[in-house]
């Protein structure tokens, strides 16, 4: 069991230095559409929502607070990359 | 079918590296959302054909639920509502993560899983989830000026945050180790959630660049530590991604403003005016008309504009826009300087300019703009105060003192529009107003950088 534990801790360190070394490097003028995509991102939470609404045996307590959980993540995540969009989409070269 | 799972799950974790990696610059950077579209599909579709998900009514009601109310909040929010729609998004998020570890705790409240470590990372994952939600609903109230804005401190505050986070822990680890007893866990979600309040209401209004990027990096380390519970890596990669992210532009945001994290969490800043100096001489302040400010910003050669919370307040951004436009028009070279927390959360002042179609080449970050200063014939700091806070270089008694901050003063010469001769946010007052190349434009922001506008424009731009 405790092998999958230090295996998860592996992940999360690689990842955290990987995002440190990738977040360094974004422009200044992105740091707002930044947010909204790093929060679209971690919307991905929807996925354990999902596990828990549509389980087998799932009680309805469960399933109560599985069906409001999607509801916020679908939230975040649809509005999180359109609104990133929305922003990226008004940076402009000069002349365009 | 057996390997698709996993295999979506290693594609999506690869395209939201991507996705961050685009986001380096504005060229590629729409690039990166397309990425992180396509990561996320990848995903639910990945969670949607579990063998272990066998209901889908729910699942696709709540989905569809959810798509209806953003898909009109991302068409509809004005761009001047980002920082709000970033701290209730972060209170949505931190939610949803809180009740997944809610309904997983209830799954695994039997004795066998006492102090096992799934019941140390739900626990983890709930108090991270449960105080980041109403954290954000706090920052939001405040970016909303639904509550007060200023920073609420009462006495024996400290007292009351440590008992309050101390009784959290206990509750919690109790729970870790003995998951049966079920009575104490709303005691401990209430607890959490209580504990979010307490840590936001003591914080002013221009500390909330720092406060939303902190939630960002506490949002996605929960979602990490959900990762862990449920034994999910696209999970912990997110959500290490994410708190990664959240992380930097917190302590971009305390290094622009000299400040450590402890001071910007607990200090109380802005909460009180800070004792005046008094008996201090009577000092002149010149003020202009828009008439001479616009007489003197088509002489010049060069202008720094300086733009700040004021600007965005009045939605002075089109306005500025317009001026931009009328005086490239007459062969002035003109440059923003973006003050890292300049606004209310991290790149405010940018996407608002941008929103208004000034070229983001234009746009320049507070160390490259300094130098160039000094040759600037005329710097216009429109709604900006502290961060051109002379004082914060000049005098190591002031209450900001070592704040970076862009050398206004030094242009050759300055104008501020500016409501009053009220103080700033940190209650400071700023001697740049009584600098002899120093002229005030007291009005409304966009009012007057209309007017100025309409001056360049040959005193008849009555089209507007």
């Amino acid at each position: 069991m405790s092998a999958h534990y230090a295996d998860y801790l592996f992940v999360f360190i690689l990842a955290a230095f990987l995002g440190f070394q990738l977040i360094k490097k974004v422009s200044p003028l992105l740091h707002s559409p930044l947010m909204s995509l790093t929060n679209a991102i971690a919307a991905v939470v929807v996925v354990g929502a999902i596990a828990i609404t549509g389980e087998e045996g799932a009680t309805p307590l469960a399933k109560t607070l599985g069906f409001i959980a999607v509801f916020c993540a679908t939230v975040n995540l649809v509005s999180g990359f359109m609104i990133t969009d929305r922003m990226l989409k008004m940076f402009k070269r000069k002349g365009s | 079918m057996e390997l698709f799972v996993p295999l979506a799950a290693v594609a999506a974790s690869s395209l939201f590296v991507l996705s961050l990696m685009w986001m380096s610059h504005p060229s590629t950077a729409r690039r990166g959302v397309r990425a992180g579209e396509i990561g996320m599909a990848l995903a639910i579709i990945g969670a949607l054909v579990q063998h272990e998900v066998v209901d889908y009514n729910l699942v696709i009601i709540a989905m569809i639920a959810g798509a209806a109310a953003g898909i009109p909040m991302a068409l509809l929010m004005p761009m001047t509502a980002i920082p709000q729609r970033t701290a209730i998004s972060h209170a949505f998020g931190a939610l949803a993560v809180g009740l997944i570890g809610a309904a997983e705790y209830y799954k695994h409240a039997h004795s066998e899983y006492g102090g096992t470590f799934v019941l140390w990372a739900l626990m983890f994952e709930m108090l991270l989830g449960f105080l980041t939600c109403t954290a954000s609903v706090v920052a939001f109230g405040k970016l909303q000026e639904i509550m007060p804005t200023k920073a609420i401190v009462f006495s024996g505050q400290r007292v009351v945050n440590g008992v309050v986070a101390l009784a959290t822990l206990v509750v919690a680890a109790m729970l870790a180790l003995d998951p049966t007893q079920t009575s104490l866990f709303p005691v401990f979600a209430g607890l959490a959630l209580l504990f979010g309040v307490l840590l936001v209401i003591p914080i002013g209004g221009a500390d909330m660049p720092t406060v939303i990027a902190l939630l960002n990096s506490y949002a996605g380390l929960a979602a990490s530590a959900m990762g862990f519970a449920l034994g999910n890596k696209l999970l912990i990669v997110a959500g290490a991604l994410d708190g990664a992210s959240g992380f930097i532009l917190a302590v971009i945001m305390c290094k622009a403003m000299n400040r450590s994290f402890a001071n910007v969490m607990f200090g109380g800043f802005g909460a009180v005016v800070s004792g005046s100096s008094g008996g201090r001489v009577d000092r002149v302040v010149r003020s202009a008309s828009a008439e001479e400010a616009a007489m003197q910003l088509e002489n010049a050669s060069s202008v720094v504009v300086i733009p700040g919370y004021g600007m965005a307040v009045a939605q002075a951004q089109h306005k500025v826009s317009e001026l931009y436009q009328a005086l490239t028009k007459k062969g002035v070279d003109v440059k923003f300087a973006i003050h890292p927390v300049a606004g209310r959360m991290p790149g405010h002042m940018n996407v608002l300019l941008a929103e208004a179609n000034v070229p983001y080449e234009q746009l320049v970050e507070l160390d490259d703009i300094n130098p160039e200063i000094p040759q600037a014939d005329v710097a216009l700091i429109i709604g900006a105060n502290d961060t051109i806070n002379p004082s914060a270089r000049d005098d190591p008694a002031s209450a900001i003192a070592g704040m970076p901050i862009i050398e206004a003063d030094r242009a050759k010469s300055v104008f501020v529009i500016k409501r009053s001769m009220n103080a700033g946010f940190a209650g400071i007052d700023n001697p740049i107003y009584y600098n002899a190349n120093t002229q005030m434009l007291f009005g409304d922001a966009r009012d007057m950088v209309a007017n100025i506008a309409k001056e360049l424009q040959g005193g008849s731009g009555l089209g507007h």
